[in-house]
Order: structure tokens, then sequence, then C-alpha cells
């Protein structure tokens, strides 16, 4: 395995401690969408563009996409409480 | 359970883990002889050149099938969530209602979503069809396909969006595309009793249409992720944006 | 090198299940349950990966040359997109639970009233 590809696994297992110790919905919807661009790239240095390519539509768009929409639902209802 | 209690249950049981899966992948050989002979197999005897779409379509049909159908229950799990309670009521949406100044978005964003919006929607079909020849297919494809309807509600408003993806266009399709894998299948059994059998014509390597039937279940697949996620995004938007609860 | 895969799958597996355990937002949660899916991609991945080898499109390479292990790459494939509808259902319920008691906390939430 060269550099690149043991740096991308040790950054992959810091960012995932960072992700778990984020505690603020609201900036948790930024460091998972940076996280999933992370392990799209893992997947492209591992010789698997297929998986690539869906990880980093969904990882960095759809998850935090849904993850503010529910947040902002959540808002809402507490506003109006 | 007081947390300091689960705490250490929860060191012992992390403990364990690592020690029994540490142990076990140290004496991990991988073998790899199935998959030495699919890279081995695929091209001449598929005519595909893409090995990843032949397993996923092709060689293990059955298992994607599964998988895709596991998506359409949980779209489905969703749509029956967020449906309707009887004491909520619908109002006009939330960036439309009176009195409340949200702000339109601005010039660049505009452009740029509604000039981006072609090529993303070129772009997911060129993967979705070329799933056979290079790095794509159905899955890629769909999700890429999916994007394409929240640039729209990027750039304008909910009312946009829902004027342009209606609710029955995007279930239906996402249902043709959900049952047309299965129909694809039925008619291999159909021809020589066996459940997603090869029956076109292969072709060559390297083509779009190669590969036979797999070119086919690339588009019912590409539809339906593409309909499920855009199904997804309606029934958020529409919880966030149209519902009321009772005051 | 070749641990490396293994042992980050599992201090990954290990981080999400302290977040799991010692959560107390239901959406931070169901995040913490997705960065545990995605241990098995990298434990998946790690099995898979000769060293060397190229990747499975055999477009502009014959086939025959040594390439990277392709069934795991389907497993993975069809995980990932799998994992985000199932993520988007565990949000719509954490969405109902709210509206339903106003808590968030699960260790709050208490016994289910019918």
């Amino acid at each position: 395995m060269n550099w690149l590809q043991i740096l991308i696994l040790l950054m992959v297992a810091g960012f995932g401690l960072a992700v778990v110790l984020t505690r603020d919905p609201l900036h948790l919807a930024v460091v998972a969408s940076f996280y999933g661009i992370l392990l799209g790239i893992m997947f492209f240095l591992f010789q698997a563009p297929d998986v690539a390519l869906s990880q980093i539509t969904i990882g960095a768009l759809a998850l935090p996409l849904m993850v503010l929409l529910a947040l902002a639902k959540i808002r809402r209802t507490e506003r109006s409480r | 359970m007081k947390p300091a209690a689960r705490l250490t249950l929860f060191g012992v049981a992390a403990a364990t883990f690592a020690a029994v899966v540490g142990g076990a992948a140290a004496e991990i050989r991988p073998n790899g002889w199935y998959a030495d002979f699919v890279n081995r197999v695929t091209v001449p005897e598929r005519q595909i050149t893409d090995a990843v779409t032949a397993v996923n379509f092709d060689i293990r049909g059955f298992d994607t099938l599964g998988e895709e159908f596991i998506m359409f229950a949980s779209v489905l799990g969703v749509a029956l969530l967020l449906r309707r309670q009887r004491d909520e009521w619908n109002g006009p949406p939330l960036d439309r209602a009176r009195g409340r100044g949200v702000p339109a978005p601005s010039d660049a964003i505009r452009i740029l979503t509604v000039a981006l919006v072609g090529p993303v929607v070129l772009f997911g079909i060129y993967v979705v069809v070329h799933g056979q020849a290079t790095p794509g297919g159905g899955f890629q494809g769909g999700v890429v396909l999916a994007t394409a309807p929240l640039l729209i509600y990027l750039a304008g408003e909910y009312g946009s969006l829902v004027r342009l993806a209606p609710r029955w266009l995007v279930e239906s399709a996402e249902a043709i595309g959900a049952g047309g894998y299965a129909v694809i299948g039925a008619i291999g059994m159909l021809r020589s009793e066996r459940f997603l059998e090869n029956w076109l014509p292969l072709g060559k390597a390297g083509d779009v249409f190669s590969g036979g039937t797999v070119a086919l279940i690339d588009l019912t697949v590409g539809l339906e992720v593409a309909g499920g996620f855009i199904v997804l995004l309606l029934l958020f938007l529409e919880e966030t944006l149209v519902r009321r609860d009772p005051a | 090198m070749s641990w490396l895969p293994y042992a980050v799958a599992i201090w990954l597996f290990v981080v999400g299940l302290y977040g799991i355990v010692t959560s107390r937002h239901l959406v931070h949660l169901i995040i913490c349950l997705s960065v545990l899916q995605s241990s098995t991609y990298v434990l998946l991945l790690g099995i898979g990966f000769r060293v060397g080898a190229a990747a499975p499109v055999f477009v502009d390479i014959p086939p025959g040359t040594p390439a990277v292990d392709p069934v795991v790459q389907a497993l993975m494939l069809t995980d990932v997109v799998v994992e985000v509808t199932v993520t988007a259902l565990l949000l719509a319920l954490a969405v109902q639970a709210h509206e339903r008691t106003g808590k968030l906390d699960p260790n709050q939430l208490g016994i289910m009233r019918g």
C-alpha cells in the first residue's frame, strides 16, 4: 500500500471520531458531508470507481440534505409549541 | 440503566469485540479464486467490460433484486410515516406564506443552478446507459439523476419543484423501475425456466448495448433509484414546508 | 501495512458504538449509526484489495491482468445506496417521535403509549 492510501485511511479514522464527538446537529450535518467525501476519495484510491461514484453523491448530498430537512421540521414543531 | 453502568458495559463489549475481530483479522488469508474466476470470465462469456456491473446484474442478479426492493420498501416506509395525520392540515408552502420575509435566492445561485441542470441530467443518463462498458450502472446514474430536481428547488421555490416533478409522475417511474426488474426476470423464466436468465443477444464487448439483459436492467434500476430519491426529497419537503400542526 | 484497513474498521465500529451509547440527541444517534455502517465498507475494502492491481474494468486493459476483487465491490455498491434510504426512514421516525412526545433525548423517551 502506498503512502496515499495509508494517509486516507488515517484521515477516515480521525474524521469518524470527529463525527461522533460533534454534538450540535447543525454542525453534524456539515461534518458528516465532509466525512462522506473522504470516504468517496478512499474508495477511489483503493481502485473501486463504481462505489466512489455512488458514495460521493450520496454521502455529500443526500444524507446531509435529509438531516437538514429533519432538523428544520423539528425546529418548526418546537417553535409552534 | 445508569450512565456509568452503561459505559462500563460498553467498555467490556468493545474490548471483547476488538480482541475477537483483531484475532480473526490476523489470520485472514483472502483466497480470491472466485474473484479471479469472475475477472477472467466476464469479457469472453458475457461481453461486459465492467466486472462490477456484471456481478451486480448478471452473475448475482438475484441478490440485487432483493437489495432494490429493500430500497423500495424503505421509501414506502417513509411515505407511511410522513403521511398527513387526521389532526394535521396542509397549508400554502412556507416560503410563500404571508408575513414571512424569505429572501429570494440570489442571482448567482439561480444562474448557476439553472445552467447546471442540463449537464447533470445528461451526465446521469450517460452513467446509467454506459454501465456495461465503463464504471457506472443503474445505481450510480440514478443517484446522479436524482440531484437534478434538487437544483431546481435551490433555484426557485417549492411550487416550481412540485410543478416540474409532480408526485404521481415520480411514483409511477419508481414503480415501473422496480417492477420492470422482476418482469425481466420472469420473462427469462418463461423462456427457459431460469429466473433472470440473459435472454437478449449479447453484442460486442465495449459497446453500449452489450451484455444482453444487463443493458435493460441498468435502465430500470436507474429509473427506480432516481424515482426513489426524488420521492424521498418530495416527502421531506412536504412535511417541512406544507404540513401544519393543530395550533 | 496490510493490517491497517482491519484496524481502521475495528476503530470505526467501536467509535460509532460509543457515539450511540452516549448520545443525547436522536439525529446524532442516527449519524453515528451511519459511521458504524461505514466501518463495514472499510472492512470489505481491505478484504478485496490486492497490492499493485488495477480496477476491475477491462475497457483499456486486456482481460486477464490482475484486478481487484469485483464481488466485494458489488456488495458495497448496493449497500451504499440502501444505507441512505434506511437513514431517511430513521429520520422520519425521529421527526414523528418528536412530534408526538416533544422530546429528542433517547434517555427520556420512555414508554410508548398507543
